[in-house]
């Protein structure tokens, strides 16, 4: 299989503080991989920089055949191309939810109000707030809104999907219908990453997890063999304290 | 080659960034030497009277021969310790204010608040206990702009309280009243109310009584600032929240006891910034009092630059009064932002 | 403390076992005492003014003015009414807050966005700027410009010329008056492309929303305010001329004749009121700005919005609304604030009516109140358009 991410000796700095260390890393087309770790790991730049929301300053990311670096022109190309879920839904709060998601239809990708609204409409139809698609994003609660956010992210199509720790600011009785939306989405042969704390979603749908601490990738496994026998000392500590 | 580095990242990272710099620069080239040269290089200190001054730098002679002038006013010189005294009390109680302990700290508060203020006012204006009286037409400079700020605060202290309780209140007749008064004095300029202060009271009070100007001042200033207080009260009242009202309503406190020992306390600490705020306002607008031909400090310059003997001085006079103003407002501002920034902590 | 503490519990104790004292008493009460003071004062009021023989009423606004008052923006000389002479000090009042309030919306929100730069020098000065101007006294700063610098200007015979057409001396500041012929025609033609440009827009936004076709608007638009007027200009003939002001010696006492001046206590009051509320607005559009969420923009880039659209379409909008109502804020405070106009001499509406008009008829009851109602009319209809746009902004984010 062919992979639509690759990450070569990648290496992130902020300021002295060494973030990523001569990480390689990649995800085949349709792979579901789950990042974990203790916070701090690294994990969360790791997505970032995959569409470029932070830059890396050694090392090579090539995304769907396009190498990211300062010469990269087509930024917003390869960013229509990966959505992202952020740990805060970062919801526009001046816009309808409808409006959340036809907004980079309309602009990035010029498709008429109609033609967005309508693809715009299935999505929310998908994760089953197409209810609330009038209302603005204060109105809605956590679980909604992180849903709307995937919603909108998938607007765009994007071959590639990034969560970032979708479900931490969650109460516990909305991470459920966020994360059940996550497992359809995989179902449906979405190509994903994501950063989690959630063993049980990991142990569903992921192919295969990896294992962050201080910035190095220390584990990496098929899922099965991940969490039935990890090799390393860190993980295997992380797991006995998270599971 | 780091500093190199730095200096581009920091200041030529953009073209914008780069013409921001030496715009900049250049501005800081023009302005800044001739500033410094005229303040102190080029200045004259010495000296008695306009003729000692050079040409071309400031003359700070002028200063120094109406510094008295510029602090107290037209206060008999001979009895201006007794502003030094009474400021000196003030100013050592609120450094020691820091040392005490709560209940210290309680008693000595109190006593700036309530009896200090009377005796210093019979201290300032004499007539009792052999000190000879002192007309308020006398009062001026700093010392009058500190007077009519620090009692116009303090008398409206309570008045914004009770305005504030009144506009949360359900009784209509209360809730409407400090509303309308509320609104009303915010919404005019100071400069009328003192008009207001000046003309129209007089002619309000029986015929005869000749209530003092400066206390007309005070009452119109005081009447003000409540308005832009009880703001800032219910600001606090707003923020302490619904729970700590219904926890004293549940241990069977009625309304009066709940506000005085639970929810206002809670509520001024809050707005100590605001408190702050609003008397840095009140501080700046005090040179207003020229309406009604009160001089305090602005208006001391304005009277001197106007002396045959000082003609030319004005923006001496300006530049020094800025001054003041500047420390005393940037103080006290930056006194409200440290509070507001501990508020937020302990929050 | 503790005596204290229970005589208020006694009395809420009494309260809460009287709901109908407490919901009537403290009412009942301040009616009272409002009546009696309400009473008290206009019983004294009217005996004073009696006293004094003056009558009352509102009938001195019909009577001659006889006095002169030296700008105006409507025809005024001393046979005109008192009426007039307040309508005169009203709209110099609007003046100078319009002038003020358009210069301290630009100079804030160039010191507010210049205070969020990363070049130090440039934030500093920013700093150095807004702090300096706000903590000094605003009258101290009309002062400043009216007595240190304006009075540096030259003397009308030696006026101080900038790119000659501007004349600065010590009287005021001379343009030239424009001159136009055909001039309805070019104002119909600048209308007219108002028109046509809202229409090409609204016509755009529908293209976007059925085809999905981007128009560049914006180049467009300023095409179409430069094309059109120039068309009008050329096809009927409308031409501009200038009439320079003219130095003239008049029984020996100089002055320029003939453009456009503006008295030094305009000039003085619009710049210290531009400058002294621009620092706050300064840190309104700071605030605005900061106010933003990082995720904010990091969620728009990550649906591929370009940097221009971000600013456009998420960080605009969004810092408007915290930027606008603390904005509107400060309006009201310089439109306020332009009173001290009087320590200058510039005729507003309190130097006008609250200073002279009050001086000569001694209706110091009737002139303070309609003074004062002047501007509670202002601040009443800013701050209605402030909660309706508080709603709105309400409206569409809850």
């Amino acid at each position: 299989m062919e992979n639509i991410i690759q990450l070569r000796s990648v290496n992130k700095w902020f300021g002295e503080f060494h973030v990523l260390k001569d990480i390689n890393f990649s995800v085949s087309e349709k792979e579901k991989v789950v990042i974990c770790g203790p916070s701090g790991s690294g994990k969360s730049t790791l997505i970032r920089c995959i569409n470029r929301l932070e830059e890396h300053q050694k090392g090579s990311i090539i995304v769907d055949g396009m190498t990211l670096d300062e010469n990269t022109k087509n930024i917003s190309a390869i960013r229509s191309e990966v959505g992202m879920v952020f740990q805060q839904f970062n919801l526009f709060p001046h816009l309808s939810i409808l409006e959340n998601c036809t907004l980079a239809q309309i602009w990035v990708k010029k498709k008429t109000k109609n033609e967005s609204e309508k693809l715009a409409m299935d999505y929310l139809r998908k994760v089953q707030i197409d209810d609330q698609a009038l209302k603005f994003p204060g109105q809605l609660s956590g679980g909604q809104q992180q849903r709307a956010a995937i919603a909108r992210a998938l607007c765009m199509e994007p071959k590639i999907m990034l969560f970032d720790e979708p479900t931490s600011a969650l109460d516990p009785e909305m991470i459920k219908e966020v994360l059940d939306v996550m497992v359809d989405l995989a179902k449906g042969g979405m190509t994903m990453c994501v950063v989690t704390h959630e063993m049980g979603f990991a142990k569903e749908v992921a192919d295969r997890v990896v294992f962050m601490d201080e910035g190095n990738i220390v584990e990496e496994k098929k899922t099965s063999d991940f969490f039935e026998n990890p090799e390393n000392e860190r993980t295997k500590l992380f797991l006995s304290q998270i599971l | 080659m780091r500093s190199l580095n730095f200096i581009k990242t920091r200041f030529f990272s953009s073209p914008i960034d780069a013409f921001l710099t030496l715009s900049i620069s250049y501005l800081i080239y023009l302005t800044i030497p001739p500033f410094i040269n005229w303040v102190l290089i080029d200045a004259t200190f010495y000296g008695e009277t306009k003729k000692d001054c050079i040409d071309g730098g400031a003359c700070w002679v002028f200063i120094k021969i109406w510094f008295t002038k510029l602090l107290y006013g037209l206060y008999p010189s001979e009895e201006i310790w007794r502003i030094n005294f009474a400021f000196a009390i003030l100013i050592i109680s609120i450094v020691i204010y820091k040392y005490l302990n709560q209940k210290l700290k309680k008693y000595l508060f109190l006593f700036l608040v309530i009896p200090f203020p009377i005796f210093s006012l019979v201290l300032f204006s004499g007539g009792v206990f052999g000190l000879s009286p002192v007309d308020t037409r006398e009062w001026g400079g700093l010392f009058l702009t500190l007077v009519i700020s620090i009692f116009a605060i303090i008398f409206c202290f309570p008045i914004g309280i009770l305005l504030a309780m009144g506009r949360r209140s359900n009784l209509p007749v209360i809730k409407y009243f400090s509303i309308g008064f509320i609104e009303f004095w915010r919404g005019v300029p100071l400069i009328t109310v003192l008009f207001m202060a000046g003309v129209m009271f007089p002619l309000l009070l029986p015929s005869g009584t000749n209530l003092d100007k400066l206390v007309r001042v005070i009452i119109a200033i005081t009447l003000f600032e409540a308005a832009y207080m009880a703001e800032v009260v219910r600001g606090g009242l707003q923020a302490v929240g619904r729970g700590q009202y219904d926890a004293s309503k549940a241990i069977g406190m009625g309304y009066w006891k709940s506000h005085i020992f639970i929810i206002l306390p809670q509520a001024l600490k809050l707005v100590i910034p605001g408190i702050a705020n609003t008397f840095i306002a009140l501080f700046k607008d005090t040179p207003l009092v020229f309406v009604v031909g009160l001089l305090e400090i602005l208006g001391m310059v304005n009277l001197a630059k106007t002396n045959p003997y000082w003609l030319g001085m004005a923006t001496e006079g300006y530049v020094f009064v800025a001054f003041v103003y500047w420390i005393f407002c940037f103080a006290m501002s930056r006194y409200s932002l440290s509070i507001e920034k501990k508020l937020k902590i302990t929050n | 403390m503790s005596f204290l503490q229970n005589k208020i519990e006694k009395f809420d104790q009494y309260l809460s076992d009287h709901p109908k004292v407490k919901f009537f008493l403290p009412q009942a009460l301040l009616v009272v005492f409002l009546f009696i003071i309400i009473g008290y004062l206009s019983f004294n009021a009217s005996s004073n003014l009696a006293a004094r023989g003056i009558d009352t009423g509102f009938s001195f606004l019909n009577k001659k003015a006889s006095f002169d008052i030296q700008f105006s923006m409507i025809e005024f000389d001393s046979s005109m009414t008192y009426g007039r002479a307040y309508l005169v000090g009203l709209l110099n009042t609007i003046l100078v807050s319009v002038i003020g309030i358009i210069f301290a919306t630009i100079i804030g929100f160039f010191f507010g966005i210049l205070r969020l730069s990363t070049n130090p020098l440039a934030s500093g000065l920013a700093t150095c700027y807004i702090e300096t101007l706000r903590n000094i006294s605003l009258l101290l700063q009309i002062f400043f410009w009216y007595f240190a610098v304006l009075r540096l200007l030259p003397s009308a015979e030696n006026s101080l010329v900038l790119f000659n057409f501007v004349y600065a001396n010590i009287k005021g500041i001379y343009i030239p008056r424009f001159v136009w012929t055909n001039l309805s025609f070019f104002i119909y033609g600048i209308i007219f492309t108002i028109f046509f440009i809202i229409i090409f827009n609204k016509y755009a936004s529908i293209l976007r929303e059925k085809t999905g076709k981007h128009l560049p608007k914006f180049l467009i638009s300023i095409g179409l305010l430069i094309i059109i007027p120039s068309f009008v200009v050329l096809t009927f003939g409308v031409s501009l001329e200038f009439s320079h002001p003219k130095l003239e010696v008049n029984m020996g006492i100089s002055n320029y004749i003939g453009g456009v001046s503006i008295i030094p206590e305009l000039i003085a009051l619009a710049f210290a009121l531009s400058l002294y509320t621009s620092t706050f607005i300064a840190e309104n559009v700071r605030a605005g700005i900061l106010g933003i969420d990082k995720g904010q923009k990091e969620a728009a880039a990550s649906i591929g919005l370009t940097k221009t659209q971000i600013l456009k379409l998420i960080v605009i909008p969004q810092a408007l609304r915290i930027i606008i109502p603390p904005t509107t804020n400060q309006y009201l405070n310089l439109t306020k604030n332009s009173s001290l106009a009087a320590a200058i001499a510039y005729p507003d509406i309190v130097l006008v009516f609250a200073g002279t008009a009050l001086m000569q008829t001694g209706r110091a009851i009737e002139i303070v109140t309609i003074t004062m109602l002047t501007y509670l009319t202002l601040s009443i209809l800013i701050s209605i358009f402030m909660n309706w746009y508080n709603k709105k902004v309400a409206l569409t984010e809850k």
